[in-house]
């Protein structure tokens, strides 16, 4: 699988990172150095094994439908950098 | 061109838990701001999520009202993008393996005819928290109490052709899930909000047009505006040769018109992988068991029983049947009373109609069905005429008593002794010579339109006391 300098760009603005022009190279070399190794696994005959979710062989415990936290508001809004009635304050999202 | 309209919705039921999905904070709507938000829904460094059993419950017991493939090995998804209400920067849904497959309900149109929506897949995920745009300086606010809620979203495939059917399928889709009690439905506070995919395609077409998907329709009233507003948009553009975007739009229900999200395109992009912070959730058949056992009666089972029990008709049935309440209490009366065609028709008519006036709800009804089915039996005894359980009813609505109390008050007991009608009709009679003449002379066609102003001085002398059937009889019988 091949991967061009572009794609590298897109994920890396979804993913919020900022690269730089004199990284870019380099990161898309080794991201590119990744997937052929992807390819190399992909080559590997799956067809009778059941996809794993999880590498634990264990499965999910529930967790009765009980209320056990009670209101904490001021201890976690002492640390946020702008609170205002209540609310956490963060830079204006435009739609 | 004729245009066929492809429509597929999305709904995202808010389950009725105490606790959140994946944390122990408490899901009560209209708390402060920021007070039922936990480290775990604030996405602190090191929490992690434990599922909780009561939405896995749900989620199976919607599976089986809709007779669905119940996924016996259900997994986990984090679906990535950026948004200041989501702490995490991921929403931990499911995407390969939902819990709930392939189903499908009824719904019932006006018209009586009926449908069957195929349901493509249902699937647990949590809700993220609120933004809010306004007084900030420049700031927006972050509510997280809704971030975490346990939600179900319910993926329809693209049977549905108008807006009728689609309001049609949101109406069902609400009767099911309070039938079976996983959530309250209601939508004013966003327990049940829905995304509308719609394409266009020429009439006779089998293939696919593009869609776009308009978010966050969230009544009744504006699903059924956005659709009829979103057909004429792409109608116009493809009128004109012109090309639908894939994209997702949104509603405004002030200028009743749909707008594109710009913002959101670059982010259609949500790298879904498994979280690998939950491990596979494995039910058994023993658990998927005890669940079926514990379904109610089903909307279409109810509507069904109800035509062949006591001889409604779908339309009488659908509405009868559409909540609990309402059905447990148009039962109550035709139980009372004995006659379910008569309950069917004031519950119906005179019940709804008040509430709808006072916009109450059955569970706070004013009058209990033993209530009015006593009045009822009072009609069907001959006690008091229809007109006057008209009269009744309102009094019982304010809180007057109940029928007999308020019929013995009023003196409303409807005259059905022969002797003192007869001695009303013959004053009638004795004092119209006149028409009696006029009535003797006319035609069989013409008699029947005269004898009723005979009627009208009869009961206007017994102030509407008398029984009209026995009134009709008689003058039957003297005016020869």
């Amino acid at each position: 699988m091949r991967i061009e300098q572009d794609e590298i760009e897109k994920i890396a603005e979804l993913s919020r990172i900022r690269i730089s022009d004199e990284e870019i190279g380099q990161v898309t070399q080794r991201i590119a150095e990744i997937l052929q190794m992807v390819d190399q696994l992909q080559a590997v005959d799956t067809h009778d094994v059941e996809p794993m979710a999880n590498p634990l062989d264990a499965t999910q415990r529930l967790r009765p439908d009980k209320v056990t936290q009670s209101n904490r508001r001021n201890a976690f809004q002492a640390i946020a950098p702008a609170v205002e009635n209540g609310l956490y304050l963060v830079p204006k999202v435009i739609e | 061109m004729q245009w066929e309209t492809v429509i597929g919705l999305e709904v995202h039921l808010q389950l009725a838990t105490e606790s959140k999905i994946f944390s122990g904070s408490p899901t009560t709507f209209g708390a402060e701001p920021n007070t039922q938000a936990s480290a775990v829904d604030l996405a602190m460094p090191g929490m992690l999520p434990v599922l909780n059993e009561q939405a896995v419950h749900y989620a199976v017991k919607f599976g089986l009202g809709i007779g669905a493939q119940i996924s016996k090995r259900s997994v986990f998804d984090r679906k990535n993008y950026f948004y200041p209400d989501l702490p995490k920067g991921y929403q931990i849904s499911q995407f390969e393996a939902p819990i709930v497959g392939k189903g499908s309900f009824e719904i019932l149109m006006e018209d009586g005819s009926s449908r069957t929506i195929g349901i493509t897949r249902a699937h647990l995920e949590e809700d993220a928290g609120k933004s809010l745009h306004e007084d900030f300086n420049n700031h927006t606010g972050i509510d997280l109490n809704r971030a975490g809620t346990p939600l179900l979203e319910i993926v329809s495939e693209p049977d549905i052709r108008n807006a009728a059917e689609a309001v049609a399928y949101l109406k069902a889709l609400h009767s099911l899930v309070t039938y079976l009690g996983i959530s309250d439905g209601n939508m004013a506070e966003g327990s049940m909000r829905c995304d509308v995919n719609i394409s266009l395609r020429p009439m006779g077409s089998t293939t696919l047009g593009t869609r776009a998907e308009i978010k966050n329709v969230n009544s009744f009233r504006f699903v059924e505006k956005a659709i009829h507003h979103e057909f004429q948009r792409q109608a116009d553009i493809l009128e004109e040769g012109g090309k639908i975007t894939q994209e997702t739009r949104l509603y405004d229900a002030d200028r009743d018109e749909t707008r594109s999200m710009r913002s959101k395109e670059v982010a259609n992009d949500y790298r879904y992988f498994p979280e690998p912070d939950l491990l596979p959730v494995v039910i058994d058949d023993i658990y998927i068991e005890s669940i079926r056992e514990s379904l109610p009666e089903l909307p279409a089972d109810k509507r069904s029983r109800f035509t062949a029990q006591y001889g409604l008709g779908p339309y009488d049935a659908n509405v009868l049947s559409d909540s609990r309440p309402l059905a447990d209490y148009f039962e109550a009366v035709a139980g009372e009373c004995g006659d379910a065609k008569i309950a069917a028709n004031w519950v119906q008519v005179e019940l709804l109609g008040q509430l709808n006036r006072a916009g109450g709800t059955i569970e706070k009804c004013p009058v209990s069905a033993t209530a009015l089915g006593q009045l009822i039996s009072r009609i069907l005894d001959n006690t008091i005429s229809g007109k006057m359980a008209k009269q009744v009813f309102e009094s019982m609505w304010k809180g007057e008593g109940d029928a007999d109390e308020i019929i013995e008050a009023r003196g409303l007991l409807q005259v059905s002794d022969t002797g003192a009608i007869d001695a009303i009709v013959n004053d009638v009679l004795s004092a119209n010579a006149a028409q009696v003449q006029q009535y003797l002379d006319a035609d069989e066609a013409k008699r029947k339109k005269l004898v009723g102003f005979f009627v009208g001085q009869v009961m206007k002398l017994s102030k509407g006391q008398a029984n009209p059937q026995m009134v009709n009889e008689l003058l039957a019988k003297k005016l020869i």
